[in-house]
């Protein structure tokens, strides 16, 4: 052991650590929002925005795994959101009652993961074909298409069993005792209230468990080494087929979770543009790229900042989403310009690095 | 009997016979060379060695195996790693990682064990690093380890690529242009590398290559490739002076 | 009858998406971004025509001017502003989310200056509608004009690629920035005057759209500019003609699945056969095959 932690110095360790950091981060908000929360300072939208903030890290996390950890454009992430909640709401307003509300919730997360997971592989398996911008519009594509489909889609339950329409209600031919489960463009109504903040931070704490676990592993290295150099990748005998689908499924598995807590945090859940519409995969992927593409702490920053930053703007009523469009753009411009970055190490090496280090020239 | 067999190996591109009828025998632990002209054919000869062009026509044997048409993953776990010409590391990895991945059909533990971070997962990760840390040795990059792969010069980073094609465990190495873009110095340096992984490791290796110096220095046998067609085949130095090498290398 | 009625729609229709497409496919091909904003340059140009038109009153003519000559400024403007320091980032993915920054920024200014309320836009369409076949086939002014320009902007775009040297600039620049500046072409204004063609372009959609669907709000441009994003990627994106095909392939599509399958899933349906193109050819219909050298 000694022998090792002297061939590496501090490797293993440097690792462990940056992934402690971003736990501890997310323990501390938690902690600090419940004392808040405890001495009556939060007001009740923000109490209500504390839910939906999980949901968005969550959904942050998980794309950065398609996006910076595979490297593959995905611009239809909200579609596994509206899958998993879709499958998880149906599941717990058909088992309501029937089994202890935490079991029936624990089990709905889970079918959420799987139902979200499995739409990952089938959706995976044509789109990872593709490269680049066709890959994006296509993921943009599926997830219309999900949406489109769960509008049109009724599922009804009577003494007979279940009934399955894409028409209308009336085509369910259901008995007098049928309830309606899925109304079409109306959802789902009536899904238990399971979710709060706890949850959805236990959540946030499994899905960074999951996937900062599995980037420093070998299945890791190997989705790395895909995104870094798809021909060296092959050349090396790496399964590119596999781990694409691997890291697409476990991150649209991730997303089902959170559709999930989000059908469990409201009493109507309808699929509409802006909940799991191409603006909502566009929202997460703006988390993403502001966040540090491939950076999961930068990306639960960026989704928190983003997320209250409207509601902190909201006595400027009218202009606050004019002026979050213009903190997203200046925010682009400032970390991503190539001037930008050579004013940044300029006014770095005048005013910090001259007292560390003498004798470099200043340019 | 011969480690590498190759038989009429011949590809077209839009009716351009890019290799054509292509054959080679390389025995086990040669250091063989395979030279000619820009636009030969060279770099064609490895991917179709490799899969990543599948052959017209012809038959690849690696080990008295039939390796034809498979796909360039399942060439590799046959026993064939390469390097690239225009060099192909995982620039965002450390240097240490990009050598792990190689090791990625060599060491194994589940996607779930290593998510659970089960024992199994640092058992295994810590072999890797041993691993990993040994063949870095060997090309003098252990003191980088840490390092991302994109931040080492350019003559590391050739031989950074040469430590990941070994960890695969190959039975024969392909090595596209190693002295490209070194200076004599490195060069020299590189030729004893490339002894040394023969000796080290019994290994078979193909190289192309322009440097002249080089091709000599190591090389027991060549294959000179001129318009897609084998030119000339032999001992090194029966192959360097003959007047058709020499006439296709300067021109008419 | 309804047959070839929903075919001149959609060919309608579709001609608006080429429109729009273009811009998008020329942006494309010659910064290699996909300029998110575009779609919302098509409400701007509405915007400026309603409020010369119906607000001032005054004639239509003057308002499409105008509303080309806007969104020409708004283009070079965002072009410069947000997309040209972002041109060698270190992720393409840098230069997207700024325009979608913009996109947002478009929305919301519109909101602020004309409200969330749905606004009726008047058509400036002043061609009586054509009745065929004993009236039973009555085609609207609308979409004969939308036809008639949109043809008419295909064909001079092409002249002015094929033949003026500006054009000629463009496909140098699009092909290879670094050659094109030693043959000493000026890269930073080709890439301007490219915005400003797909803004104007845009513009002119903008009129036509609103002309044949009346309804104008901040969002309007939104749901056009991913079709016609749709459109160009399905053509095969950076190629002229590949948009001009998918955009109006784009067009028939929906119309004809609104009309025989269902108007809820028309979207869905379009989006299903984008995706079932290029399953069999990967880079669209005209797109060209990339092979990476190896």
């Amino acid at each position: 052991m000694n022998k090792m932690s002297k061939k590496f110095p501090g490797k293993m360790n440097k690792i462990s650590k940056n992934n402690f950091i971003t736990y501890l981060l997310v323990l501390v908000l938690y902690i600090v929002i419940q004392v808040l929360l405890a001495t009556g300072n939060v007001s009740s939208l923000m109490e209500g925005l504390l839910v939906p903030l999980c949901i968005y890290v969550m959904l942050a996390v998980s794309l950065n795994l398609t996006v910076g950890i595979l490297g593959e454009l995905s611009l239809g992430h909200a579609g596994f959101m509206c899958v998993g909640a879709f499958s998880g709401a149906f599941f717990s307003k058909c088992i309501n009652g029937a089994m202890p509300d935490a079991l029936r919730f624990i089990i709905a997360l889970l079918i959420g993961a799987l139902m979200a997971g499995i739409f990952g592989i089938l959706i995976g398996i044509p789109v990872l074909r593709l490269k680049g911008d066709y890959l994006a519009i296509v993921t943009l594509a599926f997830g219309e298409i999900i949406k489109n489909l769960v509008n049109v889609m009724y599922i009804g339950r009577d003494g007979n069993g279940f009934h399955f329409s894409m028409k209308d209600f009336l085509s369910l031919n259901m008995e007098a005792d049928g309830e309606v489960i899925v109304n079409g463009a109306q959802g789902i109504t009536g899904t238990p209230h399971d979710a709060n903040f706890t949850i959805g931070v236990v959540l946030i704490f499994l899905s960074l468990v999951i996937v900062l676990n599995l980037i420093h592993s070998r299945a890791g290295r190997a989705i790395m080494s895909i995104r870094d150099n798809r021909i060296a990748a092959e050349s090396i005998g790496i399964n590119i087929t596999k781990y694409k689908l691997m890291a697409f499924s476990i991150s649209a598995a991730i997303a089902g979770v959170a559709g999930v807590l989000y059908a469990h945090n409201l009493s109507t859940l309808t699929a509409l543009p802006k909940n799991f519409g191409y603006n909502m995969s566009i929202m997460i992927l703006v988390f993403v790229v502001l966040g540090g593409i491939g950076n999961i702490r930068g990306s639960i920053i960026s989704a928190i900042v983003l997320t209250l930053l409207p509601e902190l703007l909201r006595g400027l009523s009218d202009y606050r989403m004019l002026i979050y469009a213009i903190v997203l753009i200046v925010m682009m411009l400032f970390n991503w310009s190539p001037k930008a970055n050579e004013w940044k190490e300029q006014v770095k090496e005048k005013y910090f690095s001259r007292r560390v280090s003498k004798g470099k020239g200043v340019k | 009997m011969s480690l590498l067999e190759v038989k009429n190996l011949t590809i077209s591109f839009g009716g351009l016979r890019a290799v054509d009828d292509f054959n080679i025998e390389i025995k086990e632990g040669q250091l063989y060379g395979l030279i000619g002209p820009n636009g030969a054919g060279k770099t064609t000869v490895f991917n179709l060695l490799t899969g990543v062009y599948k052959p017209n026509e012809g038959i690849i044997r690696l080990d008295g195996r039939d390796i034809t048409g498979l796909k360039t993953m399942d060439i590799n776990k046959a026993g064939i790693a390469r390097t690239f010409q225009n060099i192909r590391l995982f620039k965002a990895l450390s240097v240490l990682d990009n050598v792990k991945a190689g090791l990625h059909n060599t060491y194994h533990y589940s996607t779930i064990e290593g998510i659970l971070r089960l024992p199994s997962y640092f058992k295994v990760e810590k072999e890797m690093n041993e691993r990993a840390m040994d063949l870095l040795k060997v090309f003098d990059l252990d003191g980088e380890a840490d390092y991302l792969a994109a931040n080492l010069p350019y003559g590391k980073q050739r031989k950074l690529e040469i430590a990941r094609a070994l960890a695969t465990n190959p039975k024969l190495l392909l090595l596209d242009e190693p002295a490209a873009g070194m200076n004599p110095n490195e060069t020299g340096e590189l030729m004893d590398t490339i002894r040394f992984v023969r000796d080290e490791f019994k290994m078979t290796i193909l190289l192309i290559e322009h440097d002249m110096k080089l091709v000599s220095g190591i090389c027991e046998e060549l294959t000179v490739l001129n318009f897609g067609r084998v030119l000339m085949q032999g001992k090194t130095s029966t192959v360097l002076n003959d007047p058709q090498v020499i006439t296709a290398y300067l021109g008419e | 009858m309804s047959f070839i009625s929903y075919l001149i729609n959609g060919i309608s229709l579709g001609s608006v998406y080429a429109i729009i497409a273009l811009g998008y496919t020329m942006v494309y091909g010659i910064a290699k971004m996909l300029n998110f904003a575009h779609g919302d340059v098509i409400m701007v140009g509405a915007f400026t025509v309603f409020t010369i038109v119906s607000t001032l009153g005054l004639p239509p003519a003057l308002g499409i001017l105008v509303a080309i000559i806007v969104c020409t400024v708004f283009g070079i403007t965002i072009e410069r502003v947000a997309y040209k320091p972002l041109r060698n980032a270190a992720s393409p993915l840098a230069v997207l989310i700024t325009a979608i920054g913009v996109s947002y920024l478009l929305q919301n200014l519109a909101l602020i200056i004309f409200g969330a309320n749905t606004k009726s836009f008047t058509s400036v369409v002043a061609v009586k509608p054509l009745k065929l076949a004993e009236g039973n086939l009555v085609i609207s002014g609308e979409t004969i004009v939308t036809i008639i320009v949109g043809i008419a902007v295909m064909i001079i775009l092409s002249l002015f690629i094929s033949k003026a040297k500006a054009g000629q600039a463009m496909l140098a620049v699009a092909e290879d920035k670094g050659a094109a500046q030693l043959m000493g072409i000026n890269v930073n204004k080709t890439i301007a005057l490219t915005f400003a063609i797909g803004s104007a372009l845009a513009a002119v959609a903008g009129v036509l759209l609103c002309s044949a669907y009346p309804s104008l709000t901040p969002y309007t441009g939104a749901m056009p500019g991913i079709k016609a994003f749709v459109a160009a990627v399905f053509g095969g994106i950076g190629s002229i003609p590949g948009a001009m095909i998918g955009g109006i392939l784009l067009g028939i599509i929906e119309i004809f699945g609104k009309a025989y399958i269902s108007s809820q899933m028309a979207d869905a349906i379009v989006f299903a056969v984008l995706i079932i193109v290029l399953l069999v050819k990967p880079t669209g219909i005209l797109g060209k095959k990339i092979q990476e050298k190896v």
